[in-house]
C-alpha cells in the first residue's frame, strides 16, 4: 500500500483530530491537550489555514475544553510559523475572550498577553490593537471587561497615535455603565499606570483613580486600593513619587475609612522611602493629610504614625526634604495644639534650625507666621536664654522669623524684640551667606519702614536704633539711595507721630550717614518741620538740631 | 386624588373607562391549545420577557420552557411588532422525590428571571420549589464536517485508506437554538421559593422561600449565603412567612420582601451580614372599618415590584395594588382597587380556596402604567399619569387580532349593559395570575389557564 509508513504514523493524529467532536466531552478535551501534536502533524501552513479557522468555530463547548484550547494557543506561536505568523492567533482568542464563563476569558487574556510579546511593532498595530480595540468597544460586557487586560501590553511599542487612542478606551471603560467592566478596568488601572508616561498618569490616571475610588459600588474602592498600594510600593520611584504627590486627592476620594486603614500605612512609607524626591513629596503633604484625617482619631494618628516619621526626616540629608518638612512642622502646630506642640514638634523645630541650610528661598515662608508666633511666644516663655540665642544664630531661622516680625510683634514682648531680634537682623547683614543689599531691600526694608511708624514708641525707638546699625552696615550710599528718601517722605505724614519718627531717624542716622547726606539732605527737611503746627514737633526740631550739629560743617 | 388618600374605593358604575368602552389595546396573538381539555402540566406558571423584549419565557407546571422570539422582520413595523414565535423548548425541571420526608417535589416552574444578555447567547433562572437552574440558550448555525476515520453517516473507514490528514470544516445548517444547563443551583432550601431576583452587579442573584432568603454568586453552585431568616425558634411561634422578595433595579446593595402579614420589609446589605433587621418597614395601617375575619389573609403581599426608576415599589395583596415611595414607609402613595366588588365574596372565595390565588403585577418600561390579573380572565391596567383604570379582558373568543379590545365592567346590580358582567357571573376558575410587561415597547404578555396571550397597544 503506497504510504504505509505514512498511514501509521498519520493514524494516532487522525484518531486525535476526529476526537475534537466526540460527544465524549473527556475525549474532546485529551484532543485538545494534544493540539500541538496536531499541529506538528498538519505543519505550519495547514494549521494556520486549516485548524487555526475550526478552532475559532469550536466554541460551543464545555467550559473545560474551552479552557484547555486558550492554554493551548498561548503556546502555539511556533507551530504556526513564528513571530511573523503569531497573529493568526488572534481569532480564536478573540472568540475565546467574549465567552461567559470568566475562566476561560481570563485564560484567553492571558494567552492574548502572552503572544502579544511576538507580536512586532507593526503586527500590534495592523492586528493586535484593533482586536483589543474590538473587545473594548463590543456590545456585551464580557468582552469590553477582556478588553481591560490587554491595554498594558500593546501600549509601550506602539505608535503615539495608537497610544491616545488606548488611552481613550482605558478611560472610556472606567466609567462604563456594567459595574464589572469598572472592577475589570480598575484592577488594572495600576498595571497600566506603569507603562504609561508620567505626564499621562497624572492627567488621566489619577482623576481615574479617583473617580473608581469613590465609585457607588462599594468594592470598587477594595479593588483600587491594593493598586494605590501597589503604587505606593512600586519599584519605579516615578510611580510613588506621583503617589505621594497626589496623595490628599487621593485621601479625599476614599474617604476616612479606608484613610485610617490603608492610607497611613502608604503614607508613612512614602515618608521612609530611599527615594529623596519621593520623601519630598510626601513631606509636602503631611500638613494637608493631617488636617484630613478624621476628627475623632486625629491626634492618636497623628501622634503614633505620621510624628515618628517627621522626627526621623529632620534628620534626613537631603535639602528639598527637609525644607519641605519646616514649613509642615509648625502647620501641624494648629492641628496638634499648644502641649503637644512644644513637647513634640518645638524639638523638631530646634533640630532643623540647628542645620545649615545653604539655600535661602528654600524655606517658604508666608506659612511659618501663623504658627511661627506661636512658638516665638512660647520660645520666650519657656526657653533658655542659650536656645534663643542658637535659634537665632541660624540666619534661614532668623530671616524667617524676621520677615514674619508683624506676627511676632504682637505675641512677644517689645524687651524680647529690641533685645533678641532686631540685632538679629545686624546679624543677618553680616552674615556671609545673604546676598546682599538687594535682599535686604527687597524682603526687610518695607518691614523696617513699618516699624518705625509702629504704634508703641519702645519700637520705633528701637527700629530707629536698628536703622543706624544697617547703615553702618551698608554704607552711606546705600542709605542715601534707600532709607534716607524714605525717612525723609515721612516728615510729611499728617501724623505728627510720623514725623516725629523722622526727626528721632535723622538723630541716628546723621552720624552714621556723615556729613554731605545730612548737611545736604536732611537739615532742610529738619528746618522745615520747625514751622510745623504741632508743638511737640517743634520742640523735637530743636533737639534735633542740637543733636545734628556736631555734623554739620558750619557749626564746626 | 388618588395619591392623597390611603383607601380608594373605587366606584365601578361610574368610572371612566378608556373612552368609549374602547381600548388601544388589541390582541396579537394567543399561544397553546384552545381545547377545553386542559392537562395539568400545560398550566402556564410563569412569564417573562427578556431585557431586551425580543424574547418571552413562560414555563408551565410540567416543568418546561417554552422561550418565544420576537420575530425579527415585523418587529419594526407598527402593526404586527407583536408577534412572538417558538424560538425554543425544554424541560427544565424533572419531577423529583425527597425520601427523606416522602414527599414530592413538583417540577413546576415557579419563576423565571433573565440575565441581562452577557454576549451573544441568551442566559436565564428557572425554579422550581427546591430548585435553581442557570440555562443558556444559544444559536447554532454552523457545523463541523469531516473526518478521517469514518464517514459523515458514522460507518467507518479502513485506516489504510488514510493517506493525509484532513481537519474537519465548519459549513452552515439551519438554525438550531440548543438549550443547556450551565448551573444548578441545590439543596438550599428547606421550604418551598417562591421568588429569585436577580442583582444589578450582574454577579449575584437572591432566591426566597417561606422563611429565609439567600444570596448566590451565579458562578457558584456549592454555597451560598443566607442573608435573611424569619424562623422562629419555636415554630408553634410561627405567624408570618415571606412572600415575595426583589432586588433594587439600581442599587446592589438593597433588596426587599414582602410577608404574608402585609408588610414589606427593604433591607441593606451593608448594614450587616444577617438582614433579619430591616432598615425600612412599608406597612398600611388597617383600616378598622373594614376589619374581617379574612383581613390577614387578603392582605397578604402576593407580588413586591420595584419600578424601573427604583424609586418606586408596587405591591398586590388579594384586592388591591399599592404603589409605594421609598421615603415614605408609613402608607402607599397610590392604591388601586383591582376588584374590590369581591370584598363581599371573601367567604365563598375562602371556601373554593381561590381567596390564597397569588397575583401579579408588572410596570410598564417607563412607569406610567401598571398592570396585574383577576378572574374571568380579566387583567386591569391603571394609568397613573391620566389616573384612568380599564378592564380588559384576555379572550380569543370576543376578539380577532388587529382588533382594539372593549372594556368591561363589573357590576353589583341587575342591569346589564353591553360589556357589562355581574359579580356573580363571574368564572374564578379562570384567572390571569401571571403578566409581563415589554421592557420598552407597549407589549404586554400574560398567561390565562394554559393558554399565552400577547397584547399590543395601537401606536398613535
Amino acid at each position: 500500500m503506497a504510504g504505509a509508513e505514512g498511514d501509521d504514523s498519520l493514524y494516532p493524529i487522525a484518531v486525535l483530530i476526529d476526537e475534537l467532536r466526540n460527544e465524549d466531552v473527556q475525549l474532546r478535551l485529551n484532543s485538545i491537550k494534544k493540539l500541538s501534536t496536531i499541529a506538528l502533524a498538519l505543519g505550519v501552513e495547514r494549521t494556520r489555514t486549516e485548524l487555526l479557522p475550526f478552532l475559532t468555530d469550536t466554541i460551543y463547548d464545555e467550559d473545560e475544553v474551552l479552557l484547555a484550547l486558550a492554554e493551548q494557543l498561548g503556546t502555539f506561536t511556533v507551530l504556526v510559523g513564528g513571530p511573523e505568523f503569531v497573529h493568526c492567533l488572534l481569532p480564536p482568542l478573540e472568540s475565546l475572550a467574549t465567552v461567559e464563563e470568566t475562566v476561560v476569558r481570563d485564560k484567553a487574556v492571558e494567552s492574548l498577553r502572552k503572544i502579544s510579546q511576538e507580536h512586532s511593532p507593526v503586527d500590534l498595530e495592523v492586528h493586535f490593537v484593533p482586536l483589543v480595540k474590538r473587545l473594548a468597544s463590543g456590545d456585551w460586557f464580557t468582552s469590553r471587561t477582556s478588553a481591560c487586560g490587554l491595554f498594558s501590553v500593546c501600549y509601550p511599542r506602539v505608535s503615539s497615535t495608537v497610544k491616545a487612542e488606548i488611552r481613550q478606551h482605558f478611560r472610556t471603560l472606567c466609567s462604563d455603565d456594567t459595574p464589572m467592566v469598572r472592577r475589570a478596568a480598575a484592577s488594572k488601572l495600576g498595571e497600566f499606570a506603569k507603562v504609561l508616561e508620567l505626564d499621562y498618569v497624572k492627567s488621566d490616571i489619577i482623576p481615574l483613580f479617583t473617580a473608581l475610588a469613590s465609585d457607588e459600588q462599594e468594592d470598587l474602592e477594595a479593588l483600587v486600593m491594593p493598586t494605590l498600594r501597589q503604587a505606593a510600593e512600586d519599584k519605579s520611584w516615578r510611580v510613588r513619587y506621583m503617589v505621594a504627590d497626589k496623595f490628599s486627592e487621593l485621601q479625599k476620594a476614599v474617604g476616612p475609612e479606608i484613610t485610617k486603614n490603608d492610607l497611613v500605612p502608604a503614607f508613612q512609607n512614602l515618608l521612609k522611602d530611599c527615594e529623596a524626591e519621593v520623601r519630598a513629596a510626601a513631606a509636602n503633604k503631611v500638613k494637608v493629610f493631617c488636617e484630613n484625617l478624621p476628627e475623632d482619631s486625629r491626634e492618636t494618628i497623628i501622634m503614633t504614625h505620621i510624628l515618628p516619621c517627621v522626627k526621623e526626616l529632620v534628620s534626613d540629608t537631603n535639602q528639598h526634604v527637609k525644607s519641605a518638612l519646616a514649613s509642615v512642622i509648625m502647620g501641624l502646630s494648629t492641628i496638634l495644639g499648644k502641649d503637644n506642640t512644644v513637647e513634640h514638634l518645638l524639638p523638631l523645630f530646634l533640630v532643623q534650625l540647628k542645620d545649615e541650610v545653604t539655600h535661602l528661598e528654600l524655606s517658604p515662608v508666608s506659612h511659618l507666621s501663623v504658627s511661627l508666633s506661636l512658638v516665638v511666644k512660647d520660645l520666650s516663655d519657656c526657653t533658655t536664654a542659650e536656645t534663643q540665642l542658637f535659634i537665632f544664630q541660624c540666619p534661614e531661622v532668623r530671616l524667617n522669623i524676621i520677615s514674619n516680625l508683624d506676627c511676632v510683634n504682637e505675641v512677644i514682648g517689645i524687651r524680647q524684640l529690641s533685645q533678641s531680634l532686631l540685632p538679629a537682623i545686624v546679624e543677618l547683614a553680616e552674615d556671609a551667606k545673604w546676598r546682599g543689599v538687594e535682599f535686604f531691600d527687597e524682603k526687610l526694608n518695607s518691614l523696617c519702614m513699618a516699624w518705625l511708624i509702629d504704634h508703641v514708641f519702645a519700637i520705633r525707638e528701637a527700629a530707629t536704633c536698628n536703622l543706624m546699625k544697617l547703615v553702618e552696615k551698608f554704607g552711606a550710599e546705600w542709605a542715601q539711595n534707600t532709607i534716607v528718601p524714605k525717612v525723609l517722605g515721612m516728615a510729611n505724614d499728617s501724623n505728627y507721630l510720623h514725623r516725629m519718627t523722622t526727626l528721632f531717624c535723622i538723630n541716628a542716622l546723621s552720624e552714621v550717614c556723615g556729613q554731605e547726606i545730612t548737611t545736604k539732605h536732611m537739615l532742610p527737611v529738619v528746618l522745615k518741620m520747625s514751622t510745623d503746627q504741632v508743638a511737640n514737633v517743634r520742640f523735637n526740631v530743636a533737639r534735633s538740631l542740637q543733636k545734628i550739629g556736631p555734623f554739620l560743617p558750619w557749626l564746626d | 386624588m388618588w395619591s392623597s388618600c390611603w383607601t380608594y374605593s373605587l366606584n365601578l358604575s361610574s368610572v371612566p373607562g378608556d373612552g368609549d368602552g374602547q381600548s388601544r389595546w388589541c390582541l396579537s396573538q394567543v399561544k397553546g391549545a384552545v381545547d377545553d381539555d386542559v392537562a395539568e402540566a400545560d398550566i402556564i406558571s410563569a412569564v417573562e420577557f427578556n431585557h431586551s423584549g425580543e424574547l418571552l419565557a413562560t414555563g408551565d407546571r410540567g416543568g418546561r420552557i417554552v422561550i418565544f422570539q420576537q420575530e425579527q422582520e415585523s418587529k419594526n413595523l407598527p402593526q404586527c411588532r407583536a408577534e412572538y414565535n417558538v424560538y425554543s423548548t425544554f424541560q427544565s425541571h424533572e419531577p423529583e422525590f425527597d425520601y427523606l420526608k416522602s414527599l414530592e417535589i413538583e417540577e413546576k416552574i415557579n419563576k423565571i428571571r433573565w440575565l441581562p444578555q452577557k454576549n451573544a447567547a441568551h442566559f436565564l433562572l428557572s425554579t422550581n420549589d427546591k430548585t435553581i437552574k442557570l440555562w443558556k440558550i444559544s444559536e447554532r448555525d454552523k457545523r463541523p464536517e469531516g473526518y478521517n476515520l469514518k464517514e459523515e453517516d458514522g460507518r467507518y473507514r479502513h485506516p489504510s485508506s488514510l493517506t493525509t490528514l484532513r481537519v474537519p470544516v465548519f459549513q452552515p445548517m439551519d438554525l438550531m437554538v440548543e438549550a443547556s444547563p450551565r448551573r444548578v443551583y441545590a439543596n438550599a432550601h428547606t421550604y418551598h421559593i417562591n421568588s429569585i431576583s436577580v442583582n444589578s452587579d450582574n454577579e449575584t442573584y437572591l432566591s426566597a422561600d417561606d422563611l429565609r432568603i439567600n444570596l448566590w454568586h451565579l458562578d457558584f453552585t456549592d454555597r451560598s449565603f443566607n442573608i435573611v431568616d424569619i424562623k422562629p425558634a419555636n415554630m408553634e411561634e410561627l405567624t408570618e412567612v415571606i412572600t415575595a422578595s426583589e432586588f433594587h433595579p439600581l442599587q446592589c446593595n438593597t433588596f426587599v420582601y414582602g410577608s404574608s402579614k402585609g408588610s414589606v420589609r427593604l433591607c441593606d446589605m451593608r448594614a450587616s451580614a444577617l438582614c433579619d433587621q430591616h432598615s425600612k418597614l412599608f406597612e398600611e395601617p388597617e383600616d378598622p372599618s373594614t376589619r374581617s375575619f379574612f383581613s390577614e389573609i387578603i392582605s397578604s403581599i402576593s407580588d413586591v415590584k420595584f419600578s424601573h426608576s427604583g424609586r418606586y415599589m408596587m405591591t398586590r395583596d388579594y384586592l388591591t395594588l399599592k404603589i409605594w415611595d421609598l421615603h415614605m414607609e408609613s402608607r402607599p402613595v397610590e392604591t388601586y382597587q383591582v376588584h374590590g366588588y369581591l370584598r363581599s365574596k371573601l367567604c365563598s372565595l375562602y371556601e373554593n380556596d381561590c381567596i390564597f390565588d397569588k397575583f401579579e403585577c408588572c410596570w410598564r418600561g417607563d412607569d406610567s402604567e401598571v398592570m396585574t390579573g383577576s378572574y374571568n380572565n380579566f387583567f386591569r391596567m391603571f394609568n397613573r399619569d391620566a389616573q384612568r383604570d380599564s378592564t380588559l379582558e384576555a379572550s380569543w373568543e370576543n376578539g380577532s387580532p388587529g382588533c382594539p379590545l372593549k372594556t368591561w365592567r363589573v357590576c353589583t346590580g341587575s342591569r346589564r349593559k353591553r360589556n357589562e358582567i355581574g359579580v356573580d357571573c363571574l368564572d374564578f376558575s379562570r384567572k390571569i395570575l401571571y403578566t409581563s410587561w415589554h421592557p420598552q415597547d407597549n407589549i404586554v404578555a400574560l398567561a390565562t389557564v394554559n393558554n399565552l396571550y400577547i397584547f399590543q397597544e395601537k401606536p398613535n
